[in-house]
């Protein structure tokens, strides 16, 4: 179980070094977020386990939803994949900020002396890497089970930056979800709807490499999600401050 | 209790006899659509109320900002106040669009990128309230619905940019770059009278209702501080 003093042991490290330049001890603020997360993953294993058998889960009940035989799985797979890691993206996302919440360990990352920002920074990348784990567990699974073959590198590039925007808004606002008192619903419901523009592009640019379209019909979506990570980012940078203040 | 501000009393005047101006030119004045016939008609106050919903969510978005910047209370109470009128005006957009939609697309609903993201944006905001209800603290419920009304703001300009950028078949009639679009129609100069005509009552509608609700909120908060005091006392 991570808790305040094991997360306080592993962020001391930057408090401390104040001599280096300040990019390179907002980097190892970050780093150190990053770490903590791991390290505290590695011990528990309750989070991707979590994220993984739902995942999994999912996908079956999909299955029996469906009915995935051979010509609706050409057209529905990316549908399933992202529904999927949408799905398991939201379980993540609250247990990584809920354990934060939890005994105080929030408040004690805001006592460090480091710009609010890299917190924030720091707990997009752990999200990002967990996110990513579950990903490269599932898609092989996925053609092992349906017997398609999921490993084309656009459909690769186009999870990376999908994931990369869903994992930005949600630890935005999971930030604020778990510190509602509604917070065991709250997450979905703020998450889905200003997520969905990116899942639609994600889904459609998957779906293009999927079934071998041609990359003129791929490329709208694929700066549409380039444009929703940018532009996600950048507000979340912004307005994390306002979140995480006592 | 406060009596309602002279200008207030004023405003809600002129807002109600020019919505009575709008009804009737909507209904008799703009003449009647060649192939759409009369359930044409819709068009004036679906767009205008479209209008008064996109507007509305800018205010707030923009009064949200403001709050977070100045830290004062009552550009949290704008941004409330126009997500409500909002979202009201959105579902009558969505409404009206599904009576007209009824007998023109032969059907009440369709999944046309134009219907889709305009009801995801009522969700956004309908969300912004969920969230709202689920936070005790005073401040820290301000700053969320701040900070969410601008990330959800995103939904605004997708839903206004949908029928020029997807391939839909929701007509497009302002800025319209292709005449020959599936059902659009080109506005008589009596229609673009009356469409106009609309649009601004509908603005001064919102603004009247905007004032409103400001004031009911002001005066439930006396009623809580007034409460308060005879607890206490």
């Amino acid at each position: 179980m991570p808790d305040a003093t094991q997360s306080m042991e592993a962020i001391e490290q930057p408090a401390v070094i104040k001599r280096g330049s300040r990019f390179s001890g907002y980097l190892r603020a970050i780093s150190a977020m990053v770490w903590k997360d791991l390290t505290a993953e590695l011990r528990s294993r309750e989070l991707l386990s979590a994220m993984l058998v739902f995942a999994l889960l999912v996908i079956l009940i999909f299955n029996f939803a469906l009915e995935l035989d051979i010509r609706t799985r050409e057209t529905v797979t990316s549908g399933v994949l992202w529904v999927t890691f949408a799905f398991a993206g939201t379980l993540g996302l609250n247990r990584s900020m809920a354990v934060e919440r939890d005994r105080g360990c929030l408040d004690g990352l805001l006592l460090v002396p480091v710009d609010r920002s890299a917190l924030y920074f720091g707990k997009v990348l752990g999200n990002l890497i967990f996110m990513l784990i579950v990903e490269a567990i599932i898609l092989p699974v996925y053609s092992l089970l349906y017997d398609v073959n999921l490993f084309h590198p656009g459909l690769m590039a186009v999870i990376l930056l999908g994931s990369v925007g869903y994992v930005a808004v949600g630890t935005l606002l999971s930030t604020m979800a778990v510190q509602a008192r509604t917070r065991d619903v709250l997450l979905p419901i703020l998450l889905f709807p200003v997520v969905l523009p990116l899942l639609v592009a994600a889904l459609k640019a998957s779906n293009g490499f999927l079934q071998g379209f041609n990359m003129e019909e791929i490329w709208p979506w694929v700066y549409l999600l380039i444009a929703y990570d940018v532009i996600f980012i950048a507000v979340a940078f912004m307005v994390f401050d306002f979140v995480v203040e006592e | 209790m406060e009596p309602i501000p002279k200008i207030l009393k004023v405003l809600n005047w002129i807002t109600s006899a020019l919505f009575v101006v709008a009804l009737y030119m909507v209904l008799f004045f703009a003449p009647r659509e060649a192939v759409m016939g009369d359930v044409q008609r819709v068009f004036y106050f679906h767009v205008s109320a479209g209008w008064v919903g996109g507007l509305a969510f800018l205010v707030t978005a923009i009064a949200s900002g403001v709050y977070l910047a100045r830290g004062d209370h009552r550009w949290d109470q704008i941004a409330l106040a126009s997500v409500e009128i909002g979202l009201f005006f959105t579902l009558a957009n969505i409404i009206s669009g599904s009576i007209w939609a009824r007998p023109i697309w032969n059907t009440w609903w369709t999944w046309d990128p134009r219907l889709v993201t305009a009801s995801i944006m009522e969700l956004v905001y309908i969300a912004y309230l969920l969230l709202r209800q689920g936070v005790d603290d005073p401040d820290r419920r301000a700053r969320f619905g701040a900070v969410y009304s601008i990330v959800g703001f995103i939904s605004v300009p997708i839903t206004f940019l949908s029928i020029r950028i997807f391939r839909t078949i929701h007509p497009v009639v302002i800025g319209s770059s292709d005449p020959a679009a599936m059902s659009s129609l080109t506005m008589d100069p009596k229609m673009r009278v009356a469409f106009f005509f609309s649009l601004f009552t509908f603005t001064l509608v919102y603004v009247t209702l905007l004032w409103h609700r400001l004031r009911l909120q002001h005066l439930a908060e006396r009623v809580e501080q007034t409460k308060m005091k005879v607890l206490s006392a």
